[in-house]
């Protein structure tokens, strides 16, 4: 729930469901720096695909489901209901989570790759030991994820502390924001499918997530972290 | 795993499992079965394709190859060599490594590399330069049977591949003698994966994998990028092969007939000695079964 409310707050134009055929359906959002801007930590190339593509595939998919969902619920039929869960989450999920990761990366002359200061850098020195522990941790744990995944820093607002977690697939939709607890947030989410890097880095994921902290919005973390910690 | 379990082509059936009986193959390994030359321990070897790297081109580059086998399906056996280097493992072939490690369903760390060892070998042999096309009659038969046409069987292997969320493998099975489709996370299967998942528990009813996909996304994405759906058009029209489906289908018909036969013995046994309280399949099959198929 907190995740939604984090998408629908966000100003990111063209984001927000269009109506179509009597139900919402979602549309691509635009990304706020240019294709090219992030490199050289990671490739135009891949930020296109990444967009433009696998982005868009995971929208389209999604607001087919929710089409033959609202069909299916109409007419009572509950086995296509629950059929349709899984890829719902799953493209749902994949919607929900490129959406967060696009805002955290930013270029290097908007800030990207500036650690964060303030409350979050408080609670990342508290919690971790060090910024620099922190990025190891990530590193480490998205380094293992087996095949497809994320890898996230997240404020657990039950117990008022930082976590690291990662994900399968595109599961965040549900975890680490539900099945973790109600009250996980997502800071910052790093993709480590394939997809993510594999025209640049192939098969070594290590140097990816090892660059990939050149270019990562911190200002954008500490601003849901203030807001959600508040 | 039951991939492993059931590899049709080169599997020798072992029903060791227990400790006393595993020195007995360690022996057994060393001085027959893997004969890994001038090794004082076995390793698994990184087995190259049955062709060369730019063999497949253009259907799947030879730089697709370099790092897919080069440094993918290498780093599985250079890290599952690392896990089992001085263990009781270090001397079993894959085969048994995997049964081991699979640990009737509580998996024991190399687990992950040996069976991602084993697919990538048995998908490897999945393929064949100038592959595609239709199979044999016997196979044909049975998808006919199975599937209802080719067509048919072709659209659900495709869909199977497709809709495999993220990471995994789609795989054409023989199970209770009948053909079927089944996509796998791998390594593990998860509730979400079509009924026959081919990374089971091993014991008799696993279905016996006669053809796999990878669906990685470094399976293809340099040659296809985010197009999977082309990567597995091409992939059945272009690469698949056939009668590398068929030897396997033979096996497949001859392990399950052993398996059946070994079952039949096993009630036998268990029914006439009540101190079995705990039977536990992979030993169902009997002492004798290592001499019952030869490699």
């Amino acid at each position: 729930m907190a995740l939604r409310t984090l998408i629908a707050r966000n100003p990111l134009r063209a984001a927000a469901p269009v109506a179509s055929r009597g139900i919402q359906t979602f549309s691509l959002p635009d990304l706020p720096y240019d294709y090219g801007e992030l490199e050289p930590a990671i490739s135009a190339e891949i930020m296109q695909l990444h967009h433009q593509k696998h982005h868009q595939t995971y929208i389209t998919n999604y607001n087919k489901a929710l089409e033959q969902l609202d069909a299916a619920a109409a007419k009572g039929d509950a086995s296509t209901v629950v059929k349709l869960q899984s890829a719902i989450k799953f493209n749902g999920g994949g919607h929900v989570n490129h959406s967060i990761f696009w805002k955290n990366l930013a270029p290097i002359r908007a800030g990207g790759g500036e650690p964060p200061h303030g409350s979050l850098h408080k609670a990342i020195d508290s919690n971790f030991g060090s910024f620099e522990a922190l990025i190891q941790k990530m590193n480490a744990e998205g380094a293992a994820v087996q095949g497809s995944g994320w890898v996230w820093l997240g404020l657990d607002k039950e117990f008022k502390r930082l976590v690291v977690e990662t994900t399968g697939n595109q599961a965040s939709v549900k975890d680490p924001l539900v099945t973790k607890g109600a009250s996980l947030v997502p800071l910052l989410g790093i993709d480590v499918w394939e997809h993510a890097y594999y025209l640049q880095y192939k098969n070594v994921r290590p140097d990816y997530l090892k660059n990939i902290w050149k270019v990562i919005n911190w200002k954008y973390a500490s601003e849901v972290f203030d807001k959600e910690s508040a | 795993m039951a991939a492993a379990v059931a590899t049709p082509l080169k599997f020798t059936f072992s029903s060791s499992h227990g400790s006393t009986r595993r020195l007995q193959w360690r022996n057994n390994q060393r001085s027959v079965k893997r004969p890994y030359r001038g090794a004082i321990t076995a390793k698994i070897e990184h087995k190259p394709p049955p062709y060369s790297l730019e063999a497949l081109e253009p259907h799947m580059s030879r730089e697709t190859f370099e790092y897919h086998w080069g440094k993918h399906h290498r780093a599985y056996v250079d890290n599952l060599n690392k896990q089992i280097v001085g263990t009781e493992l270090d001397t079993m072939p894959l085969e048994e490594i995997i049964l081991a490690t699979y640990n009737k369903g509580d998996l024991l760390p190399p687990f992950n590399n040996a069976a991602q060892v084993w697919n990538h070998e048995f998908f490897w042999e999945s393929m064949k330069p100038g592959g595609g096309g239709q199979p044999s009659q016997e196979v044909l038969d049975l998808i006919k049977r199975d599937f209802g046409s080719f067509e048919a069987f072709v659209t659900e292997f495709k869909a199977a591949a497709a809709t495999q969320f993220g990471s995994g493998w789609a795989w054409l099975v023989y199970k209770a003698n009948k053909l079927n489709v089944g996509n796998a996370v791998n390594p593990l299967p998860s509730e979400e994966d079509k009924k026959l998942v081919v990374v089971k528990s091993p014991n008799a009813i696993n279905p016996l994998p006669l053809l796999t996909i990878d669906v990685w996304e470094h399976a293809y994405y340099l040659d296809f990028q985010n197009r999977r759906p082309d990567y597995i058009s091409t992939f059945m029209e272009k690469l698949v092969s056939w009668d590398a489906v068929s030897l396997r289908l033979e096996a497949a018909k001859a392990r399950a007939a052993e398996r059946e036969r070994e079952e039949e013995r096993a009630r036998n046994e268990y029914e006439g000695d009540d101190s079995q309280t705990d039977p536990q399949p992979v030993e169902m099959y009997g002492t004798d079964s290592d001499d019952s198929e030869a490699d």
